[in-house]
């Protein structure tokens, strides 16, 4: 690429690092107010104790552990994409790569953190962590609990890793380009590199060997999260197909947050040149794909259940279709599928706008299909002497309301302090001979100018 | 400490100068090539392409795999508390924690190598210019035997400037 083209890429995408408007502060303030709200809220729950929220014999778990399911769904959205991606060498992957990947690290983040919360003495975590104790009592490996602690760290600690191995020669980049303070930092994140064929090599490998070892590990991580429901004799957890279904779920959420999280991005930080309709138009595809996946289980398990018309069972089926939980179990099956299927199976449909209404649809729907695996089935086990009904108190709105507040803010300050698209990655990309065909460009082009 | 280096703006111009300073009798080891992003199909950017990597994760998967398999049976053997009816040792439940701590390692240790082999955290080399990350690519040599030669067959190749620091 020349050197003029190279100029204008690294100062469009380092414009959001060393510009700053009081728009920027003013959405950082109100983002960080409701957070500490949250963590006052969280204070005041530690100190009154777990009383304070609706969790309630037969409900032990409630919002706590939907949220934690749900973050780690949302989690799904990046590194698994984005090492499928890289596998496949998909040339439209690299302005995505990065936004999909922060938002894998911050939602395993909030997700693992719902488990602490909802421990009530959540200066006991340790516990959970194998070391021997003075009494030499280990961790019992054959809890499912006990799986998800190694799970959350292996995916976590590669996701990380696979998030912040790609910045370093854009740390180089903005060392090379800025001043004072900025330089030192920058300097020093970028642990001096040059970009020598050698560096470059020794990356790409490391990239590749990452990407094959972290897909097992993200499609792990969310049956893990299902075998915490599917090892209980609960109605309606105890299926072989929780594992496979949570996964689909899981990566149908991702998608969705990261549809928004690029549209966002998109927008605010004027990055039209590089998030192009192209990258909508495949990511909804992958989109109505996933929700013709989730539609597809949802009836699989449905039908399984009704056919099989075990008391048990059927009372939490009939209890989410038809009974009190009824308007949300509705409501979860438009904004996952209705909605989705709707607006991305038409092509005129399938616009940006298109995009984000379906994924903020798809964002709902799946908080909803979390709670609703959660709920019912605990509030209707077996014998109906022992049901339960479970309402929300303020302390677990205002915490979950508190991690999406968190998660945002997180991804801002991200966006400030790193660029939020891989400038080499782009930059390679652009080279003669990543050069799209000729089929390929035209067809690039009249999207570009249909959907601009 | 000197070195000699100029800046190229395509990869066949900056391949030419590297032909040109093996021309001239400098060895390839002694060649500095810097760019800001990969160079694919470039012969001069295909040096140092062999690694371990594949390899050492390998074997750190290996490691981990051992690890995990060691610690879920003397755990288990440490506090031989039956559970759920499962065995002492239940190897169903031990496999997830194997197979995390192996996918660990494996991760761990390409990292690790990454990070050694490409000599991160590490000083600047002595030849660098912010250019680089402009598009422009950095062919020199450092302390040269011949820097009259190095600077010729870097000009040949069509520098614009070539530096000597």
């Amino acid at each position: 690429m020349s050197e003029a083209s190279s100029r204008k890429l690294s100062d469009d995408l380092l414009r959001p690092l060393l510009e700053t408007s009081w728009r920027f502060y003013a959405l950082v303030a109100f983002l960080g107010s409701i957070v500490l709200m949250g963590l006052c809220t969280w204070a005041y729950q530690m100190y009154m104790g777990f009383g304070m929220t609706g969790i309630n014999n037969p409900i032990f778990w409630a919002f706590y552990i939907t949220n934690f399911v749900f973050w780690i769904g949302i989690s799904h959205a990046g590194t698994l994409i984005s090492a499928i991606l890289r596998l496949v060498n998909a040339g439209w992957r690299r302005p995505v790569t990065r936004c999909a990947e922060v938002i894998t690290a911050f939602a395993l983040m909030i997700g693992a953190l719902f488990p602490i919360i909802h421990l009530g003495r959540p200066w006991l975590f340790f516990w959970l962590m194998p070391y021997p104790s003075e009494r030499l009592i280990w961790p019992n490996f054959r809890s499912p609990l006990v799986w998800d602690f190694f799970a959350i760290t292996t995916y976590l600690t590669g996701s990380v890793l696979f998030l912040v191995l790609p910045m370093i020669p854009d740390f180089a980049l903005v060392r090379d380009k800025t001043t004072g303070w900025r330089r030192r930092v920058y300097g020093a994140l970028s642990l001096g590199w040059t970009g020598t064929p050698k560096q470059w090599h020794r990356l790409e490998s490391a990239m590749s060997i990452m990407a094959i070892a972290i897909i097992p590990v993200a499609v792990s991580v969310h049956t893990i999260v299902s075998f915490d429901f599917s090892m209980a004799p609960v109605p309606m957890w105890h299926s072989t197909m929780f594992g496979p279904y949570f996964v689909a779920g899981a990566i149908f959420s991702g998608i969705a947050g990261l549809i928004i999280a690029m549209a966002a991005l998109r927008k605010f930080l004027h990055l039209e040149a590089y998030l192009q309709p192209l990258h909508f138009q495949n990511l909804g595809k992958l989109l109505l794909l996933m929700s013709l996946l989730w539609a597809y289980f949802v009836f699989a398990e449905r039908l399984t259940i009704w056919y099989g018309n075990e008391p048990s069972e059927i009372a939490v089926m009939y209890v989410t279709q038809k009974g009190s939980f009824a308007p949300l179990y509705w409501t979860m099956v438009v904004c996952n599928f209705v909605i989705p299927f709707t607006v991305l199976s038409l092509r005129k449909l399938r616009t940006i706008s298109g995009c984000v209404v379906a994924s903020f649809g798809v964002v709902v729907g799946m908080w909803l299909e979390r709670f609703l695996i959660v709920v019912p089935s605990l509030g209707h086990k077996y014998l109906p002497y022992s049901w339960g009904v479970y309402r929300p108190r303020p302390v677990e709105l205002m915490i979950t309301v508190a991690t999406f507040a968190a998660m945002t803010l997180l991804y801002v300050l991200f966006s400030k302090l790193v660029p939020i698209i891989s400038i080499w990655e782009m930059k390679a990309g652009q080279h003669p001979t990543h050069a799209p065909t000729p089929a390929v460009a035209r067809r690039e082009a009249v999207l570009g100018e249909t959907h601009a | 400490m000197s070195a000699v280096y100029a800046l190229y703006p395509d990869g066949d111009s900056a391949g030419r100068a590297v032909n040109g300073l093996r021309a001239a009798g400098v060895s390839g080891d002694a060649i500095t090539v810097i760019t800001g992003e990969p160079i694919e199909h470039h012969e001069f950017f295909e040096t140092d392409k062999a690694t371990w990597m594949w390899y050492i994760a390998s074997f750190g998967g290996l490691v981990g795999l051992l690890f995990a398999t060691w610690l879920t049976r003397m755990t288990e053997l440490a506090w031989p508390l039956k559970t759920g009816n499962m065995p002492i040792v239940a190897w169903w439940p031990n496999l997830i924690i194997m197979f995390e701590l192996t996918m660990l390692f494996a991760i761990l240790s390409a990292v690790i190598t990454l990070l050694v082999t490409a000599g991160l955290p590490g000083r600047r080399s002595k030849i660098y210019d912010p250019r680089v990350m402009d598009g422009r690519i950095l062919v020199g040599v450092a302390d040269p035997a011949d820097a009259a030669a190095v600077e010729r067959a870097l000009a040949g190749a069509g520098a614009a400037e070539v530096i000597r620091n």
